[in-house]
């Protein structure tokens, strides 16, 4: 009883029987983490064979997840700049609608005014702004280059017509073909005059200015001054007629403006979106919708989320499949090194270092998968970029992230197998072996 | 006084049945410094209980076990890990040498958790290979070894922490008569300079080459001269 409670008293550092039997040992001769390391190591190449498909899976998962972020990372700068003129530069602004009596019929609730471009261009980023409306025409109207009544001509689609103030051309980074725009002295005049976009005018038979034609839309006369050669956002406008806002007014009672479109400089459309509408209608700014480019093209951003999604669901699977190889095999090199076990228990092993030695194995066969799959992940990103003519563009911290995670896989899958090894008992391992 | 190497009092070692079996039976059992003990049995008759006992590899579950005086039955999981580094060699049948690993290598591992001084764990393993006479044989691999200078190697592995009890299961279970006497001889030499052995075994001309022989049958312990 006494004995006991004596054992019982000394505390962690082992009991009185311990203390007389054992032995100090220095701490620099206890088993230290370099033995530890140096144990768990000496034995994986033994099969290389075996050890090439056991990390087979971790390189493949690990070597899908850093290509997959070097391909985002190198992607999103070759989208955003490739779409840079088309998408980073075009604002639009035009009235929220919503939705009015029970037919769906939908009615503007904002208002754009008549001088929304002059305010637009105060605001900074805002290099060239413009309005533009669609006019809408009679059923029957008709718009020719001679006042020709042909009942027998087969009637045609007329081309929209549309009124636009007089940076239009600018706004959108377009080009004439010949003559000019129309200027804010058309504009405030009410002057008829008219600006064909390329494809309007081919339909019309008019390819010179010079000579001075008309057309005639719904019946009234308009001079064309200019036509259109190519924008480079709004292709539409090609198949169009541009009359000034001023004429429209009086002949087509156009009331209110439609659209308000500006040209910003790459990189100003977060802000623009939210100074826009408090300089258009600061009394009500939620009555006008916005689209501007975001800080990274939409665009862009949507193709990178599905190449990314895919990669790093194959990634995942890559992974899984490769962490349960390790604790196959882990597995199987247990049962195989039995006898090992039995023997290192009984040579003074603690079941700790025993189940030590087996989940460092699987950490560095998973550090190993992860370096692997790091090198060629990151080769993967450099060849392709090299051959399309990319820029590479790949955060040397994911590899590091791809061996972590390596080394994450294989200790998890470790766990399972070095628990069985610590289970193992010396002497049934002893005696069945061999 | 000292305290004899292994002290057995009313060591019965029994496994939850059903049926319930008592693989060793109240055993009594005194081995003083330098003896040289063969326990002999049949298969079956509680050799390899008593074994695990001795080597602490398992617990009585009634009765005490003192080995160099200390009872041992308190010890947590982690402690008889350290004195079965410190105070018990192992030999067994099938060697359980590491195929890959050099005949010094294997000599050398038991002392990472023995605790030796590091400086030298060379220096003793070389002395334990020239011990067992393979000095020249350092850089072989078990593989190319034959079975007598094989089990020599686990010798050499057994006795180089410096051990005060041998205990062998079988040493000669797996070699042929020219062999065996070999290992008996070295067995006889290492006794001779002062080592405490216990051999277990089914052999009868093996047991009786030592000077005390036991036999146990059906978990019994006995003298058997």
């Amino acid at each position: 009883m006494g004995l006991r409670s004596m054992f019982r008293r000394s505390s962690k550092r082992g009991s009185a029987s311990a203390a007389a039997l054992l032995a100090p040992v220095a701490r620099s001769d206890r088993f230290s983490a370099s033995d530890l390391v140096s144990e768990a190591t000496s034995d994986i190449g033994a099969r290389p064979g075996r050890l090439v498909m056991t990390i087979l899976g971790t390189v493949l998962g690990i070597g899908a997840l850093v290509a997959t972020w070097g391909f985002a990372q190198t992607a999103s700068g070759q989208i955003s700049s490739q779409f840079a003129r088309a998408s980073s530069t075009q604002v639009s602004i035009t009235p929220e609608t919503t939705s009015i009596g029970q037919e769906g019929a939908s009615g503007a609730i904002g208002k754009i005014p008549w001088d929304a471009p002059e305010r637009l261009e105060r605001l900074a980023g805002v290099e060239r702004a413009a309005l533009i409306s669609d006019i809408a025409l009679d059923e029957n109207a008709e718009i020719t280059s001679v006042p020709l009544n042909d009942p027998s001509a087969a009637s045609t689609a007329v081309p929209p017509v549309r009124a636009a103030s007089a940076g239009l051309v600018e706004a959108v980074d377009g080009e004439m073909k010949t003559g000019r725009m129309f200027d804010e002295g058309h504009d405030s005049r009410g002057d008829r005059v008219a600006v064909l976009g390329a494809r309007a005018a081919d339909r019309l038979s008019i390819s010179r200015v010079d000579n001075q034609p008309s057309v005639f839309i719904d019946g009234k006369a308009y001079a064309v001054i200019g036509i259109l050669e190519q924008t480079q956002a709004r292709a539409e406008l090609q198949d169009g007629i541009l009359i000034p806002a001023g004429a429209a007014r009086t002949d087509f009672a156009v009331d209110r403006p439609a659209e308000a479109i500006a040209r910003i400089a790459i990189g100003a459309g977060p802000q623009i979106a939210e100074q826009a509408p408090l300089a258009l209608a600061s009394d009500e700014p939620d009555s006008l919708q916005v689209r501007a480019p975001q800080a990274r093209s939409e665009l862009g951003a949507a193709v990178e989320g599905d190449v990314n999604l895919l990669f790093v669901i194959v990634g995942a699977v890559s992974l899984l499949a490769g962490g349960l190889g390790i604790a196959n095999v882990t597995l199987l090199s247990v049962s195989e090194r039995t006898g090992e076990i039995g023997l290192r228990r009984a040579l003074g092993a603690t079941r700790r270092q025993i189940a030590a030695q087996f989940t460092v194995e699987s950490i560095v066969i998973g550090v190993l998968g992860g370096l692997i799959g790091a090198a060629l992940g990151v080769l993967a990103v450099v060849g392709v970029s090299a051959v399309q003519q990319w820029t590479a563009v790949i955060d040397p911290l994911v590899a590091v992230a791809g061996v972590v995670v390596g080394a994450l896989v294989g200790w998890v899958s470790g766990w399972y197998p070095a628990r069985r090894a610590s289970r193992i008992e010396p002497i049934s391992a002893l005696r069945s072996a061999g | 006084m000292t305290a004899p190497v292994v002290e057995l009092r009313d060591v019965t070692r029994s496994f939850p049945g059903p049926p319930e079996v008592q693989a060793l039976k109240a055993a009594n059992l005194r081995i003083d410094r330098g003896e040289y003990v063969s326990i002999v049995g049949p298969s079956g008759s509680g050799k390899s209980t008593m074994l695990n006992i001795l080597g602490l590899l398992d617990r009585p579950t009634v009765g005490e076990y003192l080995l160099a005086g200390e009872s041992t039955g308190d010890l947590p999981d982690d402690e008889r890990a350290a004195v079965r580094a410190q105070f018990i060699g192992f030999v067994f049948q099938s060697f359980h040498l590491m195929e890959r690993r050099s005949v010094l290598e294997n000599v050398l591992m038991p002392m990472t958790y023995s605790g030796v001084p590091r400086g030298e764990r060379t220096a003793r393993a070389l002395e334990a290979l020239e011990r067992v006479g393979l000095g020249h044989r350092r850089g072989f691999f078990p593989g190319t070894l034959s079975g007598g200078e094989r089990q020599r190697v686990a010798i050499a592995r057994a006795v180089v922490s410096g051990p005060s009890l041998l205990l062998a299961d079988e040493p000669t279970g797996s070699l042929d008569q020219r062999t065996s006497g070999e290992v008996m001889d070295l067995f006889e030499e290492l006794n001779a300079a002062g080592l405490t052995l216990a051999i277990i075994t089914h052999d009868q001309s093996v047991a009786e080459r030592a000077a005390r022989s036991l036999r146990i049958s059906d978990g019994r312990l006995s003298e058997a001269a």
